[in-house]
């Protein structure tokens, strides 16, 4: 007997059309710049940018004027690459822009709203324009705004909202459709403390639902830190530093800062035998590079062996602020 | 990211077919428009004509109601094309006042809010949001010309036979094309100067002061230059060109011979000015104004 719900699904079928969303092909990088240059006139603003960016969460940093922003506007097609182009999931922006556009969401710096529209009406439309059929959009709408924490207030006229809300609107109708890449412009612009806290929240558990991947652009170091494991920092139109943080950490972690009193020469000595590279930086003080095998207890053996007291011991890690530092002083544009 | 979840999903179901996305924006422009009383009075009132039209035709073929009312409508008020000529007239003229009530806010309201960058980061093409603006005006306007003026043709036809349509069909032609003539221009005018004007009145009044600079601009150059050329800056003279044609019935305007635009210099006019407007459009209507 013929199944009449099959066939309800097959007139449905009949007048929509499924969604192509993207291959989540774990070789595959999420954005891969590709010599991509763009130009303002004569100016340059993004100079030959290539790389590969694979991380569930990647913070894009750089100073003022750096070009984040014409980058993620070029990647939505909001601006024609001069030369060169970028794929995202392994699509061209320059010839799938649109299509891109389906499984991206954006939130856009400054406020950007449609006038007289209650919250969910906006988001509703917003999830519409991304192709969701009217009853479904409505749906992920009251959803993404629950989810938020906007469901309260949902009936309000975006008008009447704080500026913590409207961030959150903004979030929202970046997210109600659903995208597999979600561009954030500078999302805790404005917050105050608990507002920045619970946005960076929400943005660590859209990383960590492994559902969607995030760009976030940042000028606050602190927001890329927590929630970011790649950043990606943009100097005069160039890529100065591309990496993973966590391992440009583990790669850190193994300098040593000490402060010792007793016999320093001897100590040093030991140490040098046990294959760790040192610097005697002060009279009492001593830099030292640990080698694969040997461990902190094995420094407080020696110290104890030569009667040497450790007053100090520092990991020496690089934080986002020295890599961003760093990159600053002399970022030369090459991954 | 379901409530009970509460936790990110990604959307899985299907999709809406690309053509039809840019009829979101004039379904959710008409829940604010008709939210004003007043304009759904005003809405309503343009159906008067068309009914007045309908009871006309209707009585044209009723002899017992001219009897009673002892008038003979068949001399009074011809059902041809000059009957339609003048409901088409009328039509437009409202379509006219409509489009200055709906049509300033249209995109200025976007522009002044930032909105566009939230459309164009979505499968939604430039083109399709304008269309999309331009379909507000352009569905409400056929409502109240070219669909209306359809059914009394049809009506028409209905009570008078088979033979009379046949005859008559370059009427429906010309109140079909004459409609979207019209349609096009207010549309395109509409949303061009609400992007570029973003004061509500200000918009209201340029779209009625474009028509009077022009008239004003066309019948100077004309006079002080004795040409007829003076007259495709004109729009309401290049619109009453094309409409007489369609209707036939030449210069109904009364306009000296020597003003008198022919149909293809009034056609070739009003695709320059729709050009200029799309220009103008995609001047305007970008996600981000690029400082060079």
């Amino acid at each position: 007997m013929e199944n009449p719900l099959i066939k309800v699904a097959e007139s449905e079928a009949s007048v929509a059309v499924l969604p192509k969303a993207p291959e989540l092909v774990p070789e595959q990088p999420v954005i891969d710049l590709d010599g991509l240059s763009v130009t303002f006139g004569s100016r340059p603003i993004l100079k030959d940018l290539r790389g590969e960016l694979r991380g569930r969460a990647i913070g894009l940093l750089g100073p003022n004027g750096a070009g984040k922003t014409t980058l993620i506007h070029t990647l939505l097609g909001f601006h024609s690459p001069s030369s060169g182009t970028a794929h995202i999931f392994g699509r061209d922006i320059r010839n799938e822009a649109k299509n891109i556009r389906t499984f991206i969401g954006y939130m856009p710096e400054r406020d950007s709203f449609i006038a007289n529209m209650t919250c969910v009406h906006f988001v509703r439309l917003m999830a519409e324009l991304s192709g969701l059929p009217s009853e479904a959009a409505l749906e992920r709408a009251h959803e993404a705004l629950f989810y938020l924490g906007l469901g309260e207030a949902r009936y309000r006229q975006l008008g009447t909202y704080s500026l913590g809300m409207k961030q959150l609107a903004k979030l929202a109708q970046a997210i109600a459709h659903g995208p597999r890449l979600i561009f954030l412009d500078e999302p805790t612009n404005g917050l105050d403390p608990p507002a920045r806290a619970r946005m960076i929240e929400l943005i660590r558990q859209i990383r960590d639902s492994g559902k969607a991947h995030i760009l976030l652009s940042s000028h606050l170091l602190r927001d890329v830190e927590e929630c970011c494991e790649e950043i990606l920092i943009i100097k005069h139109g160039r890529i100065a530093v591309y990496c993973n943080l966590e391992e440009e950490r583990k790669s850190n972690r193994k300098f040593l800062e000490l402060e010792t009193r007793g016999d320093r020469d001897g100590f040093a000595d030991a140490i040098a035998k046990l294959g760790c590279e040192y610097a005697l930086t002060s009279e009492r003080r001593l830099k030292l590079v640990l080698q694969d095998g040997v461990e902190i207890r094995d420094l407080y053996r020696i110290a104890a062996e030569h009667e040497v007291q450790i007053r100090r011991l520092n990991f020496k890690r690089d934080s986002l602020e020295d890599i961003f530092l760093k990159a600053m002083e002399d970022g030369n544009g090459g991954l | 990211m379901a409530v009970y979840e509460h936790t990110y999903r990604p959307y899985a179901g299907p999709l809406t077919p690309e053509w039809s996305r840019f009829l979101i924006i004039p379904r959710h422009a008409y829940r604010d428009v008709f939210r004003s009383k007043l304009f759904t009075g005003f809405f309503a009132l343009c159906f008067v004509c068309p009914l007045v039209m309908a009871i006309l035709i209707y009585l044209h073929h009723n002899l017992t109601a001219m009897a009673i009312f002892q008038i003979d409508l068949r001399d009074l008020a011809p059902i041809n094309g000059f009957f339609f000529q003048v409901f088409i007239g009328i039509q437009t003229g409202l379509a006219f006042l409509l489009t200055v009530i709906i049509g300033p806010p249209l995109i200025s309201r976007d522009l002044s809010n930032n909105a566009l960058p939230l459309y164009l980061a979505r499968p939604f093409s430039r083109a399709e949001y304008v269309i999309g603006k331009m379909s507000v005006l352009m569905i409400l306007i056929s409502a109240i010309t070219w669909v209306p003026g359809g059914l009394l043709f049809l009506f028409q036809s209905y009570l008078e036979g088979a033979g009379w349509f046949t005859n008559n069909f370059w009427i429906a032609v010309a109140v079909f094309v004459d409609s979207w003539a019209w349609i096009g221009l207010l549309a395109l005018l509409s949303v061009t100067i609400s992007a570029w004007v973003k004061w509500r009145l200000a918009a209201s009044a340029a779209l009625f002061g474009l028509f009077i600079i022009c008239n004003a601009i066309g019948m100077t150059v004309n006079n002080v230059l004795r040409t007829r050329w003076g007259s495709l800056f004109n729009l309401t003279i290049i619109m009453k060109t094309i409409e007489d044609s369609l209707f036939r019935n030449p210069n109904a305007m009364g306009l000296p011979p020597w003003m008198v635009l022919s149909p293809g210099a009034a056609w070739v006019a009003l695709a320059m000015a729709g050009g200029f407007c799309l220009f103008l459009l995609t001047r305007k209507v970008r996600a981000y104004e690029v400082v060079r």
